[in-house]
């Protein structure tokens, strides 16, 4: 059992530094964001098993929810999202997913 | 340089300078403003060279970096100073510690220790973490906030309430996570958590039923008053309450504070840790739905 336990938090620690380091070099805007976000929940997860259980119940609200939120509303609002769906069409932007502003 | 900022500045004081407007300006318009600035800053290269200005730039320069430097020195030094961490002689890692874990809970109530230690000993660093949160909001909406009488621009408007995934979803969801909420805020003092974590929780709560049901029906149910005065009240019954206990609490003055920590355990008990929960968490769950909003629309209703 405490090999188990050995293995799920070296994978989980691993996947940790994968994360950060897959959010400093992605080169779109959204997908550093969504990275960013799985990089809160597994840090949740390790806050738990340093017994902290509290400060993974504020990680699993504010960093894996409001902050990814935050910063979608954000990249939305400097045109950031769209730059990169434009970027796949060659200048012409998805219809499907401005489906609300005409 | 000096001339942009004073003519930015003169802009932002009429009242015609937008961020919101900057941001979603064209960018034909953002390369003429560049044009403009990038000319004004030649000619105004070319005035401090042909002034005498050329040298108290050089000095200003110089001065500056030798005033780094010697704030860099001043700080690696003052870390030299400090106790190294987990030294055993510093009476953070000895007395400190010793004394939390050994009579805080017969001082304060709380079974909780941390609630103890950030609501009891250390409550006045509790205070300014809330005052920094109201603070940030406030920061927030003087830059974002849009006038009422533009409307909403159609590209901010997108809501999720035509998905039969996502409504279903946050209709099932809504009521546990803010009941989860709930519980963490009143628990603070006998299981972990407390009032950051339960307000988060309630936060992002109505930040998911706003995203699914519309902000105009969510802006129905919470009203930007009531943001106003659950935040405000919270704040200043976080204040007097915290003076109240300070002025009572010692020994010295003869003046004996009614608050008494109670049986640990329970969950009437911990003096004015619970009450202290909930101020605390109120605020945060205020400012993370107001934050929401006003990235969003622009303004809380």
């Amino acid at each position: 059992m405490e090999d188990i336990i050995t293995i799920v938090r070296l994978l989980l620690l691993i996947s940790l530094v994968v994360c950060a380091i897959a959010t400093a070099f992605s080169k779109r805007v959204m997908t550093a964001l969504i990275i960013f976000t799985s990089y809160s929940i597994v840090m949740a997860v390790v806050w738990l098993l340093l017994r902290s259980p509290d400060l993974a119940i504020t990680e699993a609200a504010v960093g894996a929810g409001v902050n990814g939120v935050l910063f979608f509303l954000t990249l939305r609002k400097l045109h950031l999202i769209d730059k990169d769906f434009a970027d796949d069409e060659e200048g012409k932007i998805d219809e499907g997913v401005n489906v609300n502003e005409e | 340089m000096k001339n942009k900022f004073s003519s930015l500045l003169k802009e932002w004081y009429e009242g015609n300078l937008s961020f919101d407007d900057r941001m979603n300006s064209e960018p034909e318009k953002v390369t003429t403003i560049k044009e403009e600035s990038e000319k004004k800053e030649i000619r105004i290269v070319k005035d401090v060279e042909n002034a005498e200005q050329k040298l108290t730039s050089k000095g200003y320069k110089f001065f500056s970096v030798i005033f780094c430097v010697i704030l860099a020195v001043v700080l690696i030094g003052t870390v030299n100073f400090m106790p190294l961490f987990a030294d055993n002689n510093t009476p953070t890692t000895n007395e400190v510690y010793e004394h939390y874990v050994g009579e805080g809970r017969d001082q304060t109530g709380a079974v909780n220790t941390v609630a103890g230690m950030i609501l009891d000993y250390r409550a006045f660093d509790t205070l300014g973490e809330s005052f920094v949160l109201f603070t940030a909001t406030c920061a927030v909406l003087l830059l974002l906030e849009q006038s009422k009488n533009k409307p909403i621009k159609k590209r901010e408007t997108f809501t999720f309430s035509n998905d039969p995934i996502v409504c279903t979803v946050v209709k099932i969801l809504t009521p546990i996570i803010i009941v989860f909420g709930i519980y963490v805020l009143f628990n603070g003092h006998l299981s972990p958590g407390g009032g950051f974590s339960g307000g988060s929780v309630l936060g992002a709560g109505f930040i998911l039923f706003a995203m699914a049901y519309g902000e105009d029906n969510a802006a129905k149910i919470i009203k930007p008053s009531i943001i106003r005065v659950i935040t405000i009240c919270s704040l200043s019954f976080y204040c007097l309450a915290k003076s109240y206990s300070f002025f009572t609490g010692n020994e010295f003055n003869g003046i004996h504070s009614i608050i008494t920590p109670g049986t640990p355990g329970n969950i009437v008990s911990g003096g004015l840790i619970l009450p202290l929960n909930i101020a605390v968490g109120f605020v945060v769950c205020c400012t993370m739905y107001s934050f929401y909003m006003i990235f969003k629309r622009g303004r809380l209703d």
